[in-house]
């Protein structure tokens, strides 16, 4: 049922700014497109460019825009109609027979116990079966998470393969270095650096780690994985761009303030024979951001 | 001809008295129910510009070496989905608007959604008989905020690169299964080869139908349930008053969606929007600085900023740090959305029907709940600039990050106070509009 509301609508009475047509915004609304559609045209044909082309498709639909909605607000019937609102409820009678026509359905189903517990049991197994294909979308974790592509005697190399000396650094400055070999692994992303003389405070049992001032740290954030990527030589701090975690270079890269929870773990140096840095072993903890069976 | 069309299809589908009950639908006016149509249109423009889109994009992390027309890149090794970006701004005609609009259009999507959401709580309208449509329109949102996430990983730039990797860390740090899932989710350990082929499939296929699905649902039961309404104006809660659909409420609502369009494709046209050429190709051993997300995202980039260097270690198993920042957080976030209508109508004892719409003033503490919320993720969206914040005002990071640790408690429950204390004056004060309630409204009224 729809019908126009009885009461007059005070402010659909024509006041005199409206007397004048509505119909020359709209036809204005629909030149303003056409233009601007054809120019749209010609700024592509002639190469496009991106800036006049957002600005034609603005005309070119704003104009049909302003022409639509000035033609449905002024020219077409606003009424207001009234329509009546129906029950949502089919009531309670219904719902009773529908729950009546269910049950009846289920019992006479469940006359068969064994056939259904025999269904229960072939679904549950096929829903047991769908998971294998899950399972290949993905390798097995594994121990990857606990292992980096560092070896013991791994050289020490920056990201064009080049392997590096201890005195190829100057005091103060930081390079980014990879396992020979491995320079786009990105668990193995190490940040090299070279603290000043005896600014170095080694851990207990990581005294000889450092090949003179030269020491080197996992560059995985251990609170969400992003590079730590930039290093104050004066403070000796590592800051995660990330969330702001810092570490403290000199006391083996303890978190000074932000999310991180833990240090960032230290590859254990040493020189081989040709005076080129190579590591003593992988990493001994886990680099990288937390997780579930971390500490097994 | 009409004619002959309605009987053709009449004969065969006996159609005609839908379409004339249809045709005749009635739709309340008022521009707050507007925020819906605005978010539907976007993902109209979202469909077109994507399609577009997806007959140039290659989903492919094999390495290649960039030859094409911007020129500081050129040389470098790039993935494949990088490369094919650069060329849709670089190359392609009309690529780089296409591109923008795009962007901008998947903002503007989120942000009318978040707009509606918040029309629909404060006028109370997801009570029943709505709450379906409100776990609906949850539904949505979620699935918007994944897409738009997953959109702008897409070409594999560091800014976006970065932001996966976060992403990765994340799922790692679900109890008992996140390893797992991380893996299987990624295709194996991070940077896998095989995510940027997966996301391809899940922002372009997958989440988009299942969003198709979900407005036809979410546009049935608003037919079905008629619009809600504001109350005032004579009207009641057994009727709906407005134009009619056929011709003038369609005209204007097509109007909108042209509006809409050209809204977008003018922001896409003169704002630039995710320049990846600037940000470079992703390297997992370089960061971009700062890293802002998308604005969808700050909520959740500031939680981690802000949460303290906590994490749970016992037994020899570890619940890490961003587990609560974001897997919990997000969580509670979106069950409290799902439950709300639930338990506003356990807490009130409210179970009647409610077709006619209530004004904030109407539950004051509704609205100052919603509000103490809001302000809370509004903090937590500063929060993910604390270092743009540090760099302005020239403070320490750690001082900003500070006292967002205090705001993120302090504001919401400021807010919350003051705005019961306003709307309980309001509705005191019968004024129709807040802007002309008298000041004395306001004063305390003690209990004689
Ligand atoms: S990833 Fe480094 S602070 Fe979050």
């Amino acid at each position: 049922m729809t019908e126009p509301r009885p009461e007059p609508q005070p402010e659909l009475a024509p006041s005199p700014t409206a007397a004048r047509s509505p119909a020359r915004p709209i036809a204005l609304g629909f030149t303003v497109s056409m233009a601007a559609s054809i120019g749209l045209g010609v700024v592509y044909a002639l190469g496009g460019q991106v800036q006049l082309e957002g600005l034609l498709l603005f005309f070119a639909l704003g104009g049909i825009a302003v022409g639509f909605i000035v033609w449905g607000g002024k020219l077409l019937p606003q009424g207001p109609y009234v329509q009546e609102r129906h029950p949502l409820s089919s009531g309670e009678e219904e719902q009773e027979e529908a729950t009546e026509v269910f049950e009846e359905g289920a019992e006479s189903l469940e006359r068969r116990r064994l056939l259904i517990r025999l269904l229960t049991g072939a679904f549950v197994a096929l829903g047991a079966a769908l998971v294998f294909p899950v399972r290949s979308l993905g390798e097995r974790p594994g121990g990857s998470l606990f292992r980096t592509a560092w070896r013991r005697g791994s050289r020490v190399v920056d990201e064009h393969d080049k392997p590096v000396r201890p005195d190829d650094l100057a005091v103060g400055s930081v390079v980014t270095v990879f396992p020979a070999g491995n320079t786009d692994a990105a668990d193995s992303q190490t940040l090299l650096i070279r603290l000043g003389p005896g600014q170095y405070r080694p851990r207990r049992g990581r005294e000889g780690w450092a090949v003179g001032d030269v020491v080197a740290f996992s560059k995985v954030c251990t609170h969400a994985g992003c590079p730590v990527g930039l290093y104050e030589p004066d403070t000796h701090q590592l800051f995660c761009p990330c969330h702001q975690s810092v570490f403290n270079v000199v006391d083996g890269c303890e978190p000074r303030s932000g999310p991180a929870t833990r240090p960032l773990p230290q590859l254990p140096l040493t020189v081989d024979a040709d005076g080129y840095l190579v590591a003593r072993s992988d990493y001994t903890e886990p680099i990288g951001p937390g997780f579930w069976n971390r500490d097994r | 001809m009409i004619r002959r069309t309605f009987a053709f299809f009449d004969e065969r589908l006996g159609v005609s008295r839908f379409v004339r009950s249809s045709l005749d639908k009635v739709f309340p006016d008022h521009y707050a129910f507007l925020l819906g149509e605005v978010a539907l249109y976007c993902f109209v423009v979202l469909i077109l510009t994507g399609i577009f889109l997806t007959f140039f994009f290659s989903a492919s992390s094999t390495e290649v070496v960039y030859r094409g027309d911007y020129h500081p890149l050129v040389g470098a090794t790039v993935s494949d989905a990088y490369r094919s970006t650069l060329d849709l701004s670089f190359s392609v005609r009309a690529g780089l608007v296409m591109r923008q609009v795009h962007h901008w259009a998947a903002l503007v999507f989120i942000a009318s959604i978040v707009a509606h959401l918040c029309r629909v709580f404060f006028s109370g309208a997801f009570r029943k008989p709505r709450e379906l449509n409100w776990i609906v329109g949850v539904t949505m949102l979620i699935l918007a905020i994944f897409n738009g996430f997953s959109g702008y990983s897409l070409p594999d730039d560091l800014l976006s690169g970065t932001g996966l990797r976060i992403a990765f860390s994340i799922a790692q740090s679900v109890p008992v299964v996140g390893t797992w899932m991380a893996f299987l989710v990624f295709g194996g350990e991070f940077p896998s080869h095989r995510i940027i082929g997966r996301l391809f499939v899940t922002h372009t296929l997958i989440v988009p139908a299942l969003l198709v699905g979900l407005i036809s649902v979410h546009l049935a039961m608003v037919w079905h349930q008629k619009h809600t309404q504001f109350p005032g104006d004579g009207h009641t809660e057994d009727t709906v008053e407005g134009p009619k659909l056929w011709p003038t409420y369609a005209m204007k609502s097509l109007g909108l969606f042209f509006a809409v369009a050209a809204v977008l494709c003018l922001l896409g046209g003169l704002f630039q929007i995710n320049p990846v050429w600037l940000y470079g190709p992703y390297h997992a051993s370089q960061v971009s600085s700062p890293a802002q997300p998308d604005w969808y995202m700050g909520w959740l980039e500031g939680a981690l900023r802000l949460f303290p260097p906590w994490e749970v270690r016992a037994f020899g198993f570890e619940l890490p740090n961003p587990f609560f920042p974001a897997v919990l957080l997000a969580g509670l976030t979106f069950m409290g959305l799902y439950l709300w209508p639930f338990l506003e109508a356990w807490a009130t004892g409210d179970r009647s029907e409610h077709h006619l719409l209530a004004r904030p003033r109407d539950h004051p503490v509704r609205s100052a709940l919603g509000a103490a919320t809001l302000s809370f993720y509004v903090v937590l969206f500063f929060a993910a600039s604390n270092d743009l914040l540090a760099k302005w005002l020239k403070v320490r990071v750690t001082i900003i990050t500070g006292i967002f640790q205090v705001a993120v408690f302090v504001v919401p429950a400021v807010v919350g106070l003051v705005t019961h204390r306003l709307l309980r004056a309001l509705a005191r004060s019968g004024a129709p509009r807040f802007s002309e309630m008298p000041l004395r409204a306001l004063r305390v009224r003690r209990p004689a």
